[in-house]
């Protein structure tokens, strides 16, 4: 078993590092690359981005997606925007201040070398989306428009009306598409990767299901790269697509991948709050509506008017009132905590008192109705559809949900894990947000790891293989795993019991709400770490799974999803209670400041807490890696 | 509220499919309607019936996965909305609500309500892009774009790729998706040297799968993004063009 862990982050100073790597990894020579397959699962920001360019510079690669056609994945619903140094606004951006904001916001627990890097290669991705053609807002003048996101005070984010996601993916998505018509691509669609399969140590294939019929299959390749996104669904209710899951690192970790903070989720500020129990998902209202909304409750609370009937007096604009400098822009867990305190001190609005209020009234006065609308009617008018109230004369109700998670599959520098020859990018790794994301950084992370970093890095790995040809799907190593998913699938049809997979999920997620989500507990985290493994066994003996393998099966699907949600919800809390501090969205109640802020412990825990596999979800193996910091000073985040 | 659901089930492609009916009861106005079919699959699993497959993911109505025939129309009673964005207040207590596929030969079955739109990802293949390797592109403000120019791109390339406008075409024509995507870069400063090429190629594989378009305007009704006709007027503006451009292109090129 490894244990240690070697970041690769290259020598020299931090603005040099990545040019240094780049001219120092070793290359695979155009011709060469021909020789090479290279797997890659998921085809959202990351995975397509990353398939496009590899197809483009030579490489056989092969694509799958449990999505009926890669458009459909889950970084399609991102609304806000994307960030880039481009400092086209002469506000004082720079590469070095997207640097710094990005440590900063992330409370200092990531490394400098990685999120410099992602600063650099920002400038590319705003110039290849523009030249793919994504149609990002301009002004009258023609030229690219920007607005501000939480934790920043310059506006670096470019956006697509509400839709940024959606845009940019179209356009790696088009990119992908034309690498698929020459043939350099071969795309998988509706198939599920179950497990990855290894040989001498090194990751040499996947075994997958057909979602239509069932079969489970082998595929080989030189390299596998994972880019199969986060893990809230871990909550039940979350922002996440309905299918999005941790499977697939999930299974990458019982292999022996370190999974690295897992307890690293962002809750997003505004979010639709719950209407009743039977909600599936939770909706999302981009942050960058914090632009022109200001956020309030009522001072009193009970003061049960309506909101257009209480008098400024008697609001309370609390992120104005404790945070002048950033105001109602401070980064996502400050304004989620803050959301909180409010609405558990009975302040909530909304029929289940569980909002709080997002007012555009003044943002309307100031700039006219024309121009919100502009820049947020496809947000107003989806608020609309779900709540049946018109944001323009009411204000929004919003309250956190989770979102994001920082959390991911360890890697070094290169976008490696632990297991050689298995890559993780996008939001499956833990690269560059430490413990806790800005807005507008995860479409710009998916991008970079996919266009702009991962396939330089993987010709390091790849050289050493040359002439090597993949190891066959009837080897061994295949028909194990392959016995081990069927195996699996089994399990799941004759288990007979009495209750949904749904069922199980929703409790599963209850329990992390509760004890793992905005604020954590010693106590708490023990009690979730009793009730998980006793819940597990109910949902392993009374599971219920009708139908068969070999036609389409959604429970079946879900079966395995939630299966493996158990034993990561496991790894969630036995990280967040090691972590005996607050930082970023780790909020640990035992570890705050008499004001309630995070009280983060630089002196013990400035550090990746990194998971392997033991075979017992409840006790993996820490193993950690020092985070060094040789160009900023770590201070207390203060946004006051 | 109640209501009674008339389902399409159908095991498989090869299988006869057949109406359903079920009575669904106890279920709230703020719901929406993919919430209370999970309910209804709920309570299935619980008599032990299998569930009713059907796609859907984001339920925001921009993934483009969900869709569903309701009482004949395509994702159902509410202009500009997407399956999953319809909630059951649109519909009266005691009401009947007949739910099926997408129903064209371009769009083959696969389960329920599941079906299959690979085609698109065909039509796609054939040029809708603009051929840019990853690290060519110059600076992005190197290519000014008027704002309504960029706004027109725009609204046409939010096509969330549904495939209502097929489903409610009587010729099951695939003529809306198309122009949409083609519309989005023919607009674009930067996707004219592919122009005539893309078009004409993409209209080729459309036809492949795909009825002919009469004009009967329902795509445009059913389309949750309210993707406008006029583009595929500009569509075939362009297609014309582009016969009569490529031959002669091509007759260069000999
Ligand atoms: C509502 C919402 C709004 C957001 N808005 C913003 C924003 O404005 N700005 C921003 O920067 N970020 C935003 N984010 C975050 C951002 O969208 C995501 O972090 C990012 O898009 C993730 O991209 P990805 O490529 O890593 O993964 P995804 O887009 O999630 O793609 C995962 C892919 O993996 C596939 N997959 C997964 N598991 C398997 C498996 N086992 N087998 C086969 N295929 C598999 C899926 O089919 C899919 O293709 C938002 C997120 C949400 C939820
Ligand atoms: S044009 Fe409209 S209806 Fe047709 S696929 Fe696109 S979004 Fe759906
Ligand atoms: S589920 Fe995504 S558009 Fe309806």
């Amino acid at each position: 078993m490894t244990t240690t862990l070697e970041s690769k982050v290259p020598s020299g100073p931090l603005a040099d590092k990545w040019e240094n790597h780049k001219f120092s990894v070793r290359l695979v020579n155009p011709n060469n690359k021909r020789k090479f397959k290279i797997i890659i699962v998921g085809s959202g920001l990351a995975g397509a981005s990353a398939a496009a360019t590899l197809g483009e510079l030579g490489y056989n690669v092969e694509v799958f997606t449990f999505h009926d056609t890669p458009r459909r994945a889950h970084s399609i619903a991102a609304q806000g925007g994307i960030n880039a140094a481009k400092n086209y606004h002469n506000d004082g951006d720079s590469v070095y201040r997207l640097f710094y904001d990005t440590i900063k916001g992330g409370d200092y627990r990531s490394r400098e070398a990685n999120v410099h890097r992602l600063a650099e290669v920002s400038l590319n991705i705003i110039d290849q989306a523009t030249a793919q053609g994504v149609p990002f807002a301009r002004e009258y003048g023609g030229l690219l428009d920007n607005r501000s996101f939480g934790g920043a005070q310059v506006s670096r984010t470019f956006y697509a009306r509400g839709a940024t996601g959606q845009q940019l993916l179209l356009g790696a998505y088009s990119a992908l598409m034309r690498q698929v018509e020459t043939g350099k691509v071969k795309l998988h669609t509706r198939i599920e990767m179950l497990d990855v399969v290894k040989k001498d140590g090194r990751a040499v294939g996947i075994v997958t299901r057909d979602l239509v019929t069932g079969e489970v299959k082998s595929h080989s390749a030189h390299a596998v790269v994972l880019a199969t996104g986060g893990y809230s669904n871990a909550y039940f209710l979350s922002t996440n697509a309905m299918a999005c899951n941790v499977s697939a690192i999930w299974r990458a970790h019982r292999q022996g991948a370190a999974f690295a903070n897992p307890c690293y989720t962002q809750i997003h500020p505004t979010c639709i709050p719950a209407s009743d129990e039977f909600q599936s998902k939770l909706t999302l209202m981009s942050e960058s509506l914090r632009n022109d909304g200001r956020i309030w409750v009522p001072k009193s609370a009970d003061d049960k008017r309506g909101p257009n009937e209480i008098p400024p007096e008697d609001r309370d604009y609390y992120l104005e009132r404790m945070y002048p400098a950033f105001g109602n822009l401070v980064p996502r867990d400050v304004a989620s905590r803050a959301s909180k305190r409010m609405v558990d001190s009975g302040k909530g609005v909304g029929p289940l008192e569980n909002g709080v209020y997002l007012d555009f009234q003044s943002a309307i006065e100031r700039e006219g109705k024309d121009v919100i609308e502009d820049r947020y009617s496809n947000l107003f008018e989806m608020y609309n559809r779900i709540t049946d109230e018109n944001p323009y004369k009411v204000p929004m109700r919003i309250y956190p949900a989770p979102h994001y998670t920082m959390g991911g599959l360890w890697v070094d520098y290169n976008l490696m894990t632990t297991v050689p020859g298995l890559y993780a990018i996008g939001e499956a790794n833990f690269s560059d947000h430490g413990a806790n994301r800005l807005g507008a950084s995860a479409l710009m992370q998916g991008l970079a790891d996919g266009y702009f970093v991962l396939p330089y890095t993987i010709g390091d790995y790849l050289a050493d293989y040359l002439g090597d040809s993949v190891v066959p799907t009837d080897d061994p190593v295949f028909n194990e795993v392959e016995d081990a998913v069927s195996g699996r699938v089994d399990g799941y049809l004759s288990a007979n019991g009495t209750r949904s997979v749904d069922w199980f999920h929703k409790e599963l997620g209850k329990i992390m709400l509760d004890q793992c989500g905005m604020s954590r507990s010693e106590s708490g985290l023990q009690k979730a770490l009793s009730d998980i493994p006793a819940l597990y066994e109910e949902f392993q003996s009374d599971m219920r799974v009708l139908g068969t393998n070999e036609s389409m099966n959604q429970s079946l699907e879900k079966a395995g999803r939630v299966d493996d949600f158990f034993e990561l919800a496991q790894a969630m809390c036995v990280d967040a209670l090691a972590r005996d501090e607050s930082c970023g969205g780790h909020f640990r109640e035992e570890f705050q400041t008499d004001e309630g802020e995070a009280l983060r412990d630089d002196e013990n825990f400035a550090h990746v807490a990194s998971w392997f596999w033991t075979g017992d979800a409840g006790n993996p193996e820490l193993v950690k890696e020092e985070l060094e910091f040789e160009n900023v000073a770590l201070t207390t985040r203060s946004y006051k | 509220m109640n209501i009674v659901l008339q389902v399409w089930r159908q095991d498989s492609p090869e299988s006869r499919g057949g109406f359903k009916t079920y009575q669904v009861k106890d279920i709230s106005e703020e719901m929406s309607f993919l919430e209370m079919l999970d309910i209804l699959n709920e309570r299935l699993i619980n008599q032990g019936e299998e569930p009713i497959a059907f796609d859907h993911d984001c339920r925001e109505g921009i993934c483009g996965t969900c869709g569903v025939m309701i009482n004949g129309q395509a994702h159902g009673p509410q202009q500009g909305t997407a399956t999953c964005q319809l909630h059951m207040r649109k519909f009266q207590d005691g009401e009947t609500v007949v739910v099926e596929p997408w129903r064209a030969t371009g769009f083959p079955l696969i389960r329920d309500l599941v079906v299959d739109r690979s085609a698109f990802d065909r039509i796609v293949e054939g040029g809708g892009y603009i051929s840019v390797d990853t690290g060519s592109a110059p600076d992005a403000n190197l290519i000014p774009i008027p704002k309504l120019v960029a706004d027109t791109a725009f609204d046409a390339a939010a096509c969330i790729g549904c495939g209502a406008c097929v489903a409610a075409c009587p010729n099951g024509a695939a003529n809306l998706f198309t122009a949409a995507k083609i519309s989005h870069l023919n607009l674009l400063p930067q996707g004219q040297s592919e122009r005539w090429s893309r078009t004409e190629n993409m209209v080729e594989i459309m036809e492949e799968f795909f009825g002919s378009c009469t004009n009967h305007g329902e795509c445009e009704k059913a389309c949750p993004k309210q993707i406008s006709i006029d583009f595929i007027a500009l569509m075939n503006a362009d297609y014309v063009k582009a016969k009569f451009k490529n031959r002669r292109l091509v007759s260069q090129n000999g």
